[in-house]
């Protein structure tokens, strides 16, 4: 493999001024701010819904599609850009088996094996990322007083590795290392997990520590 | 079975048959694939950038413009001459519509041009592309033939 960051590697100086104590300090908002994205998904589908502790990734590019499953995994992916002082992007991942069991709750209707998901339940997707977003945001914006403004949900269905490279795009500008915060929603009764990935782009962490007060 | 040599985003490496070059889950990134038909050595590149310019990197692989040149001198260090180079291309798609003139969400368009502008300076050829859409491709190089294989979900498979 050609050697990505020959010239000194890995750890990033994007990354490499941001402590330990930063980044727990980070998975402490994430998890107050997913705490209420559960919540909100919860009484959307009126199920007991259950979160895990957020992992933060440092990562080079080429191994971000591994995280969910290898690039050529068939997901329905909501992509989201938030902007404001600290910008971030926001990608939910859903395996497509869970997105038909979550969409045909929601619906009121069943998703044969081959069948894909109609627009209507596209748009219904769309709608819960876009409520559990809207809920993950408040609670990131009331406890750093900083906005965040989340843009219109844009979803897709198809590879994984494709629907990140947009995403990646945003932040390939500034460096070759991903950040991402990732947390997994699961309802269990219908077997549904969702993949909530948060990715702030370069210099979002720094004002959000710099929000709520947390030196590196 | 021949070797399946893996590239991941912003990377690139060289093969020699029977090896076969892949990259899965092309988005709006680009797949670019050089050949030498006298000497079978083949290079792929997976691109995520438009260009080096704007941006502060170590990593030539991200790019169009910085990307062409570096696959170029990889592959003349395994036996190909880069006036014989052929290229094929693909990818480049928009996976997500926003109802705004962002343009990030081009990006996969201005990366399929700044990849054939980056092979005109250079004289390279570009024999075949399969770019733009809105879906994901994955794709196989062969170093044998020189034949691209790409596949989709939806719409199948082809060579070209």
């Amino acid at each position: 493999m050609y050697e990505v960051g020959k010239k000194g590697d890995a750890a990033m100086p994007l990354y490499e001024n941001i402590s330990e104590f930063q980044l727990d300090a980070f998975r402490e908002i994430g998890t107050i701010g997913a705490g209420n994205g559960a919540t909100a998904l919860s009484q959307l589908m009126n199920r007991k819904v259950s979160m895990s502790v957020p992992s933060i990734k440092i990562l080079p590019f080429a191994q971000v599609p591994d995280v969910v499953g290898g690039a050529e995994k068939l997901v329905a992916g909501v992509f989201t850009t938030v902007e404001g002082p600290a910008p971030c992007n926001i990608l939910f991942l859903f395996p497509i088996v869970s997105a038909k069991v979550l969409v045909g709750h929601l619906m009121d209707c069943k998703y044969l094996e081959n069948e894909g998901i109609d627009d209507v339940g596209k748009s219904a997707l769309a709608e819960v990322v876009n409520i559990v977003n809207g809920a993950y945001l408040n609670s990131l914006g009331s406890f750093t007083s900083l906005h965040f403004i989340p843009s219109v949900p844009a979803l897709a269905i198809d590879m994984a590795g494709a629907l990140l490279d947009t995403v990646l795009a945003q932040i390939g500008m500034a460096g070759d290392h991903a950040l991402l915060m990732e947390t997994v929603f699961s309802e269990i009764e219908e077997n549904v997990t969702g993949h909530f990935f948060l990715l702030p782009e370069a210099g979002s962490l720094e004002k959000i520590m710099e929000a709520i007060g947390v030196k590196g | 079975m021949a070797k399946i040599v893996k590239i991941g985003m912003a990377d690139l490496n060289v093969a020699l048959p029977p090896e076969v070059l892949q990259t899965c889950g092309l988005g709006s990134c680009v797949g670019i694939c050089l050949w030498d038909p006298v000497t079978k050595v083949a290079g792929m590149a997976h691109i995520m950038l438009p260009s080096s310019s704007h941006g502060k990197s170590v990593n030539d692989a991200k790019f169009a413009d910085t990307a062409v040149p570096l696959l170029i001198d990889e592959m003349g260090k395994r036996g190909a001459h880069k006036t014989r180079l052929v290229a094929k291309i693909a990818g480049g798609a928009q996976m997500f519509s926003f109802y705004s003139d962002n343009d990030i969400m081009k990006i996969g368009e201005r990366n399929a041009q700044a990849v054939k502008a980056a092979l005109q300076a250079v004289k390279i050829k570009l024999l075949a592309e399969d770019t733009g859409g809105n879906f994901g491709r994955t794709i196989e190089f062969y170093a044998e033939n020189g034949q691209l294989y790409v596949r989709t979900i939806n719409l199948g498979e082809k060579y070209i």
